[in-house]
């Protein structure tokens, strides 16, 4: 019955489970629907096409826009830009990149992994100052009016300057690409763990400290029953805003930087000519991307009290 | 003898943008020691600043309270408040939220007579078996419940509660007052209510205090309800003389002291 809507095979299947599991009483897990089990299901039918019909949608839809865009690139490379790879070459280039991703061939000629390993390390050791210094930052500007004053205008020039613009003082200073790199992507972090750190902090709810006041907390239990339970939900989110920009500053970075690293890695891939790298290297940082922010949508589970 | 609570002379001036605003002016009461009263008066009328003043929330401009014949000098467990929106900390257990006041008040005991009061005191909110879930997982009512066992868990001299029923449906209400009732039979609080319910203040108080409207609002009158306890509500209902004191506190709302163009 919901063969007519579905044709992929893993959709199919997983739909089997979430009947299964839907219907203990009926089936046993494992053992497919069959008709014989009909009395006490007619009336559960309805409900479980429809949720088979939005699994369904949600798996073909995108697989439909992907299709698109296939589509689309394959018409711009044979109408407009014939210098473009076919999708079917750039297929056939990452198999070829993916395969080894890790060799090494000298400085020089490392695989895409460790050019991704070297980009993942820069933004987690700039991130992570960042935090170091941001977030007790951010805490003291939130609970003090006169630190808040002192430091919100050099906040608000500062944070709208592209973090890239600080590369050459990073180079100057530190003399080293590296620590360069880390220096910017550790400005592009601090300013939104400071503002939503000290957001947090005034968002607090009067009712939470008329409550610590009634019980006579002392600062120190203050700040850690009260005040960091009740901001981390923003300091959360404020890493996770900083961790997606950070991972855009820092292919933009190592572009300029050159060395190693994944932006570097598809800067020279453009020098060598070599456009379907550049695809690999996209879709790769992308990934990347919807991966880093998992890893702190996770974080966020398990923090902040009103994602539970 | 002095007083148990005493609130004496209390007067206080609020400094706003437009200037100063004289909300509450002159405010006597004495209170006995086993004693449930209710303050009642129209919406703005500061009923809520006395009870901050009383708790150390706020400090009065003229005057002050007196507890057990000493200043009250900023907020402390010995004048546990319930507040109107319960105010349990969301990312910490029912028990965490009780535990959290218990630890601080007695801290010289030990670990297992902290948990014995913790559980105790949930017991009496009828909440023990909720003591794992977290403040999201339960109804207003039971939040509030939890609210007063944090109260109660600080065997506070004076039990301050700021309007506790106010942001509950009217079945949940009656259930929790009959419990505050029960519980107040049982550890004979002193207590200090906020209400603007005439029915529950005539159901669960030994004198009503009613206020008149701000600005410089002051104690109008107090009315002693002396209905026999233990009250219940059903019985009530048909008292003829419930409904003769009922109609007192509404007669001061609603003609001397009608409510303004809100």
């Amino acid at each position: 019955m919901h063969a007519q809507v579905i044709r992929l095979e893993s959709t199919k299947e997983k739909m089997e489970e979430t009947n299964t599991a839907e219907s203990v009483e009926t089936a046993y897990p494992g053992t497919p629907e069959t008709e014989t089990q009909e009395p006490a299901k007619s009336a559960k039918r309805e409900p479980n096409r429809e949720r088979n019909r939005g699994v369904a949608l949600r798996v073909l839809l995108p697989f439909f826009t992907f299709l698109m865009v296939l589509a689309l690139w394959s018409f711009v490379q044979t109408k407009i830009a014939p210098e473009l790879p076919t999708p079917s070459q750039t297929w056939e280039h990452a198999k070829e990149v993916l395969a080894h991703p890790f060799y090494d061939k000298g400085p020089n000629d490392l695989g895409i992994g460790w050019q991704l390993l070297y980009s993942l390390g820069r933004v987690v050791a700039g991130f992570g100052l960042a935090a170091l210094v941001g977030i007790p930052l951010g805490f003291l500007m939130g609970m003090s009016i006169n630190i808040q004053r002192a430091i919100t205008p050099l906040v608000q020039i500062l944070r709208p300057v592209s973090p890239l613009a600080w590369l050459p003082i990073g180079l100057l200073v530190f003399k080293a690409v590296n620590p360069s790199a880390i220096f910017v992507i550790f400005i592009t972090c601090i300013w939104p763990m400071i503002l939503n750190t000290a957001t947090g902090v005034k968002a607090i709810p009067q009712d939470y400290l008329n409550v610590a006041s009634v019980l006579k907390l002392s600062k120190l239990e203050l700040a850690r029953r009260i005040l960091f339970p009740a901001t981390l939900p923003y300091v959360v989110t404020g890493m996770r805003l900083s961790l997606g920009v950070a991972w855009m500053v820092i292919v933009a970075a190592e572009m300029l930087t050159g060395g190693i690293g994944i932006g570097f890695w598809l800067w020279d891939e453009w020098n060598n000519l070599s456009v379907p790298s550049i695809i690999v290297a996209i879709a790769i940082i992308g990934i990347t991307g919807i991966v880093l922010d998992g890893i702190m949508g996770l974080v966020q589970m398990r923090l902040d009290y009103t994602k539970r | 003898m002095a007083q148990y609570l005493e609130l004496q002379k209390i007067g206080i001036t609020f400094k706003t943008a437009r200037g100063s605003f004289r909300a509450l002016d002159d405010i006597n009461l004495k209170v006995e020691k086993g004693e449930f009263i209710s303050l009642i008066g129209h919406s703005g009328c500061g009923k809520s600043t006395v009870l901050n003043i009383v708790a150390g929330l706020l400090n009065a401009t003229e005057g002050f309270a007196l507890l057990k014949g000493k200043e009250v000098k900023g907020p402390g467990p010995e004048r546990a408040v319930v507040f109107q929106n319960h105010s349990l900390l969301p990312w910490l257990t029912v028990y965490e939220n009780v535990q959290l006041a218990v630890n601080k008040v007695m801290g010289d005991k030990t670990k297992a007579e902290r948990k014995d009061w913790i559980m105790h005191n949930l017991k009496l909110v009828h909440m023990e078996h909720a003591s794992d879930k977290r403040p999201g997982e339960i109804s207003g009512g039971m939040k509030q419940r939890v609210g007063i066992a944090r109260a109660l868990s600080m065997e506070p001299d004076v039990l301050l509660m700021d309007e506790p029923f106010g942001a509950l449906d009217a079945l949940t209400r009656a259930h929790l007052q009959d419990s505050v009732m029960e519980i107040q039979a049982e550890l004979g609080n002193t207590v200090l209510m906020i209400t603007h319910d005439v029915d529950e203040a005539v159901l669960l108080s030994d004198r009503i205090v009613m206020m008149t409207n701000g600005p410089a609002a002051t104690i109008g009158e107090i009315l002693d309800i002396d209905l026999p306890r233990p009250r219940e509500r059903l019985q009530l209902a048909k008292d003829p003389h419930y409904h003769q004191l009922r109609g007192q506190v509404l007669e001061f709302l609603y003609q001397r002291q009608m409510r303004p163009a809100a």
